[in-house]
């Protein structure tokens, strides 16, 4: 079985240089621009490790979050596949549940690199990008760091048309905004970008006045480790994708909705030939479009709450090809041996319990959960920032002002990792911090006036019924900033 | 059946205004955005100022008096939600976004289908470009079909 996308009608898959490597010994080929993961499983393999219990693993999240993709890559144990690029000649193999010692010399902590900076922006996001590039026009030094390969955080997979403002670029395709983004970042020649390298701690170092950051930079999948001193720091992680608990959730077919978008439009990969969306948000939606646009058939979208959640217009485009969308259903069980074979959905009463009786059974290779993110925090935590539950934001979320500065000077934060929501705000949250973090270290170009405009188009976009859920959050997170300096 | 808000799929009450037939004649853009959603492009995209919203969160309504059917909205709309529709003696021709493949060529008989996917008659397709990244085609359906058809599928 072979799941490439052959023709995509938005993007040109063709024409990439063919790469052959081992898989447990077999010899695969994959193409340029693939990462291992997505080469594996465009061969047909979903299996790609095995829980502590001996379960299966498959493909979930794609960008380098969970952890269903760890395998052994030239001996070096617990590769994050899925965002490792895929090399000449590679010896891929899956690996059991206790990894043995590497066998290759493993210099994990071979020669340090430090970096010293004014601003470290952790993510390379619509948020980091615009944070970067907004700090370096107002003068200040830049280290952009992502985990990624790829610049440009979840607008790579974007193949869709924005809405917003001209000032969001709407109207152009999230993947050509990434590409705008990339090169005005480029174009500074103040700011650093260093990728494949996670930000994944930070440390006390009494010789800098400021703060000390661990870098971990991968390289031919070594690891090297960066030391990056800066005075202020600007978190735009991004999110991560929820999960919804039923009876084989964890068979290898069941993706985030994030994932299949990346293994679709990022490496031109199908996955699978026939898709029940969970979800009818506008992540769900907008990835149902893009299943149809890849070539896959999607049986039906079903969604919990008695309307559909996401913009009308999305819902449109779907049922204009006849995708049905039912309200007051949900995702009971999936099953299938050692992959998903179908999935029974069921009809919910206004109480949201499952009506008896109502049971269907749908028959599809991929079951896609499109049931909402969660920030990422866990750097923010250890920078021992105050932190708030609020649902509206999507979790647990750093509280800060509306210069987006949380409870410790000089930790910023901005986009998804603040609190759910959009590329288009997730831009202008971006720049709002990094203006903020600029001129809080001197730097002043007419700072202070660009950042109210900012502030008062950010307001402006999250003025309609749509923007209520950010609104009530943003709302309850300055109340939490005001009560916290309250009691301080 | 429920309201858009359950099934997606609007219903000709639900527009908020509808062209008459001479403005028909002449051809105007029709929009199917009636939420209210953060979005404006389309507004920037007519040179003529025929879309106007009161702020960037409310739908956009068209002047079809001042619009010219030039299409500059439909190849800019994220929501692909506007259409242009010219009425032309017994016949409609109808112009809408377009992003699956095969791209169906000039003279090519296609499925209209209606807001729901279902095959309601047969198409002639008049024109084909490409603007703004997105394939604008025409077609030509039934003139009954005006306010009905608004996709279509490829018979190759
Ligand atoms: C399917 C889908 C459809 C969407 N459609 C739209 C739309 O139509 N319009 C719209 O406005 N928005 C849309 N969004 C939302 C939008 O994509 C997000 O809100 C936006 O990307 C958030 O930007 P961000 O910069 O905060 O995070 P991200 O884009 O997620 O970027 C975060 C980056 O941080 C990196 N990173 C994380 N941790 C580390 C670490 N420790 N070290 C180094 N790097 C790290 C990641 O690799 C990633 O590149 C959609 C989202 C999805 C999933
Ligand atoms: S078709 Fe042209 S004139 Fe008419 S509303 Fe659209 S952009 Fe304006
Ligand atoms: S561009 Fe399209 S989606 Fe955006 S407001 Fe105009 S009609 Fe609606």
């Amino acid at each position: 079985m072979h799941l490439r996308i052959r023709e995509h009608p938005i993007i040109d898959f063709s024409g990439r240089e063919k790469i052959s490597f081992y898989f447990n010994g077999e010899k695969i080929v994959g193409y340029k621009g693939d990462s291992i993961a997505s080469a594996i499983h465009a061969s047909g393999v979903k299996r790609l490790s095995e829980s502590l219990k001996g379960r299966h693993r498959g493909f979930f999240c794609g960008i380098g979050k969970c952890s269903s993709c760890l395998m052994t890559v030239n001996g070096i144990p617990n590769i994050r596949t899925c965002i490792a690029p895929l090399q000449e000649d590679i010896n891929v193999e899956t690996q059991s549940k206790s990894v043995p010692w590497p066998k290759v010399d493993y210099d994990a902590w071979e020669d340090g690199l430090n970096i010293e900076v004014d601003i470290l922006v952790v993510g390379a996001g619509p948020a980091g990008l615009s944070a970067s590039i907004e700090a370096a026009k107002q003068g200040a030094t830049v280290l952009l760091v992502d985990e990624n390969p790829r610049v440009g955080g979840q607008l790579i997979k974007q193949t869709h048309k924005f809405f917003g403002s001209k000032h969001e670029k709407a109207g152009i395709r999230g993947v050509d905004i990434a590409k705008d983004l990339e090169r005005e970042a480029r174009d500074h020649s103040n700011i650093k970008i260093l990728l494949e390298s996670t930000v994944f701690g930070v440390y006390e170092d009494p010789s800098y006045n400021g703060f000390t950051f661990g870098v971990m930079k991968r390289e031919n999948y070594k690891s090297r480790l960066v030391k990056v001193h800066c005075k202020e720091v600007i978190i735009s992680v991004g999110a991560m994708e929820n999960m919804l608990l039923f009876p084989g959730n964890d068979l290898p077919g069941v993706y985030g909705a994030g994932g299949v978008q990346t293994l679709m439009n990022v490496y031109g990969v199908k996955p699978g030939n026939k898709v029940l969306m969970v979800g009818a948000g506008n992540v769900g939606l907008i990835v149902s479009y893009q299943l149809l646009q890849a070539g896959v058939d999607v049986d039906r979208v079903v969604e919990a709450a008695p309307i559909i959640g996401g913009y009308h217009v999305h819902a449109a485009k779907l049922r204009r090809f006849g995708v049905p969308i039912y309200t007051s259903h949900s995702i009971k069980e999936v099953y299938g041996n050692d992959c998903v074979e179908g999935a029974f959905v069921v009809e919910l009463d206004e109480n949201w319990q499952p009506i008896e009786g109502s049971e269907e059974n749908v028959e599809c290779d991929t079951v896609c959960l499109a049931v909402g993110l969660t920030p990422s925090t866990r750097l923010l935590e250890q920078l021992h920032v105050e932190m708030a539950d609020i649902p509206e934001a999507g979790g647990r979320v750093a509280i800060h002002d509306e210069y987006m500065e949380t409870s410790v000077r000089g930790v910023y934060v901005s986009g998804d990792s603040s609190g759910i929501e959009e590329a288009s705000t997730a831009m202008i949250e971006g720049k709002i911090s990094g203006i903020s973090a600029a001129l809080a270290l001197g730097y002043n170009r007419d700072a202070e006036e660009l950042r109210k405009e900012y502030i008062e188009r950010l307001e402006k976009l999250r003025a309609g019924p749509f923007g209520e859920k950010p609104r009530i959050a943003k709302r309850k997170i300055l109340e939490e900033w005001r009560r916290y300096h309250g009691r301080l | 059946m429920g309201g858009y808000e359950e099934t997606g799929v609007l219903s000709l009450d639900d527009l908020l205004n509808i062209p008459s037939e001479k403005q028909l004649e002449k051809g105007v853009a029709i929009s199917e955005c009636i939420q209210n959603i953060p979005c404006n492009p389309c507004v920037d995209a007519c040179s003529v100022d025929a879309i106007s919203m009161k702020d960037i969160n409310s739908p956009p309504v068209v002047d079809y008096d001042r619009c010219t059917a030039c299409g500059n909205c439909v190849a800019v709309c994220p929501g692909l939600a506007l259409f242009i529709v010219k009425i032309k003696e017994d016949k409609a021709w109808i112009t809408l976004p377009y992003e699956f493949l095969p791209i169906p060529e000039k003279n090519d008989t296609v499925d209209a289908l209606d807001r729901e996917g279902n095959i309601v008659g047969e198409g002639k397709i008049i024109r084909v470009r490409k603007q703004n990244s997105t394939w604008i085609i025409t077609v030509e359906v039934d003139r009954s079909l005006a306010m009905i058809v608004r996709n279509i599928r490829c018979r190759r």
